[in-house]
């Protein structure tokens, strides 16, 4: 097989003439971490809202929640991202629609709406199980201690929730960075598309595709490593051992 | 709001979309899935092999593969593969691998990664007793595999497994990237030959949502008659 090595490539200037392939990558690697961090942070309000809504005793709630879930759930993320690029600014009243479409970082801000949504559903569904994990006496002996609702899920459910579902809301924080490559799709020039479009200008496949899945592998190790610490830090001593949380 | 939509556009197309799109997403899914799940298995038990060479290459594999978003993945086959099919049948230049191959290979080898974790869960849920009755009735590591924990294996995670392919058929769409026939890509290419985007795409979801949410449904039906088999 004839295939020339040259990992040198890395350093040689890009068609855009200014920067070099690696910094092609480094700006890929910046936007695929800012849409995914900005849509981690919605992700985990929206996703702890309504799981915490799935788990109250008020019927048409813990449905409507059930219902937001399996449509998240249910359609591809690929189709998704283009519901929320190309079909929403449709059905908006003409003025917010042309104002959507007009957004000077349309790919970025629809990519993190999508990934927010997309997460925030799986997300909902480790807080419930996570809720619903706790023995019920928690919630009766809060009741008891005279707190109200609200109360008991903020200072009793809640707290211990969360600590025992932060081992699957790692692999959702890994899962939202490697989801934000089919934000390639809307034109978001994030790590994946700028690995392609190096493999297609310098024909340097192999050496293109390395650097990229070594980059994930990385980011990958830092953020498993950044929740450990975390869960490390947050677990309540001789109650729940770190990492042994449900799964 | 729907006043000026053109719906008619899903009964001009609906049998190219169904009869071609959707034939070829299930195709892709279902080869995808027996080529997955073979491959999972035999990586689940190399991973819990006692022999370090075997378990640290297995693991390594799974690891790297599941922190790699799937669309990489694919363009890694869809720019390698002629290079590797070279290799492979010793040519001096690339040479040109079909692109359903090129796909099903993709996602055989990605999903594998993720079916090896299911199958290693479901082997372990065996257990120990069961394999060492075996092998006291005389079988070798193969033949208790096959015949004693394997079967078992498979009936605790069927749900699981099914689970993992919804997942696998959702991620199938993405073959749209390299400009495959699947559901989307079609849809994609009558919506923007006749310009209504909005109706096509809304019709895809629809459709996939129907689709998953009621193999979903089914799937929650089978974990209740195999749990309480168990």
């Amino acid at each position: 097989m004839n295939y020339n090595w040259n990992w040198k490539i890395f350093w040689e200037t890009s068609p855009d003439g200014v920067h070099t392939y690696m910094g092609l990558l480094m700006s890929g690697l910046g936007w695929t971490l800012s849409t995914a961090l900005t849509a981690w942070v919605f992700a985990l309000i929206l996703g702890a809202l309504v799981g915490t809504l799935r788990t109250t005793s008020v019927t048409w709630v813990v449905r409507l929640g059930n219902a937001y879930v399996e449509l998240f759930r249910n359609i591809p993320l690929l189709v998704q991202m283009f519901l929320w690029f190309f079909v929403v600014p449709e059905l908006l009243p003409h003025a917010a629609g042309t104002w959507l479409k007009q957004l000077p970082n349309a790919s970025f801000v629809t990519a993190v709406v999508c990934l927010a949504f997309f997460t925030s559903a799986r997300v909902a569904e480790q807080v419930r199980a996570g809720i619903n994990s706790l023995p019920r006496g928690q919630r009766m002996a809060a009741t008891a201690m005279g707190l109200s609702p609200t109360q008991s899920y903020r200072y009793v459910i809640l707290p211990q929730a969360f600590r025992i579902i932060l081992p699957p809301l790692t692999s959702e924080f890994v899962n939202i960075i490697k989801n934000s490559a089919v934000a390639l799709v809307i034109n978001l020039v994030e790590l994946t598309q700028q690995t392609r479009s190096m493999a297609e200008f310098s024909f340097k496949v192999f050496e293109a595709f390395t650097a990229a899945t070594l980059i994930y592998l990385l980011v990958n190790v830092v953020v498993v490593s950044l929740m450990r610490f975390i869960e490390k830090k947050v677990a309540i001593p001789g109650l729940i051992p770190a990492g042994a949380g449900a799964h | 709001m729907f006043s000026n939509f053109d719906f008619d556009i899903i009964s001009r197309s609906w049998k190219y979309l169904f009869f071609d799109g959707m034939a070829f997403t299930l195709k892709l899914t279902v080869l995808a899935m027996v080529g997955g799940i073979f491959l999972g298995t035999l990586l689940a038990m190399t991973r819990l092999s006692s022999k370090k060479f075997l378990s640290f290459p297995a693991g390594a594999y799974v690891n790297i593969i599941r922190s790699v978003p799937l669309l990489l993945v694919i363009f890694w086959f869809y720019f390698l593969g002629p290079y590797v099919g070279a290799w492979i049948i010793g040519s001096k230049d690339p040479v040109k691998v079909g692109d359903f191959t090129s796909a099903l290979i993709t996602f055989v080898l990605f999903e594998a990664a993720y079916y090896c974790e299911i199958m290693r869960a479901g082997i372990q849920s065996v257990p120990r007793g069961q394999v060492w009755a075996g092998y006291a009735l005389g079988l070798n590591y193969w033949q208790a595999m096959a015949s004693v924990v394997l079967p078992q294996a498979f009936r605790n995670m069927i749900p699981v497994l099914l689970t993992q392919t919804i997942v696998l058929f959702q991620d199938v769409s993405l073959v749209y990237v390299i400009g495959l026939p699947d559901f989307v890509g079609i849809a994609d290419k009558v919506a923007h030959r006749d310009g209504r985007l909005t109706e096509m795409y809304l019709f895809v979801a629809v459709v996939y949502f129907v689709m998953c949410y009621s193999l979903s449904l089914l799937v929650k039906q089978l974990q209740q008659r195999v749990a309480i088999v168990r």
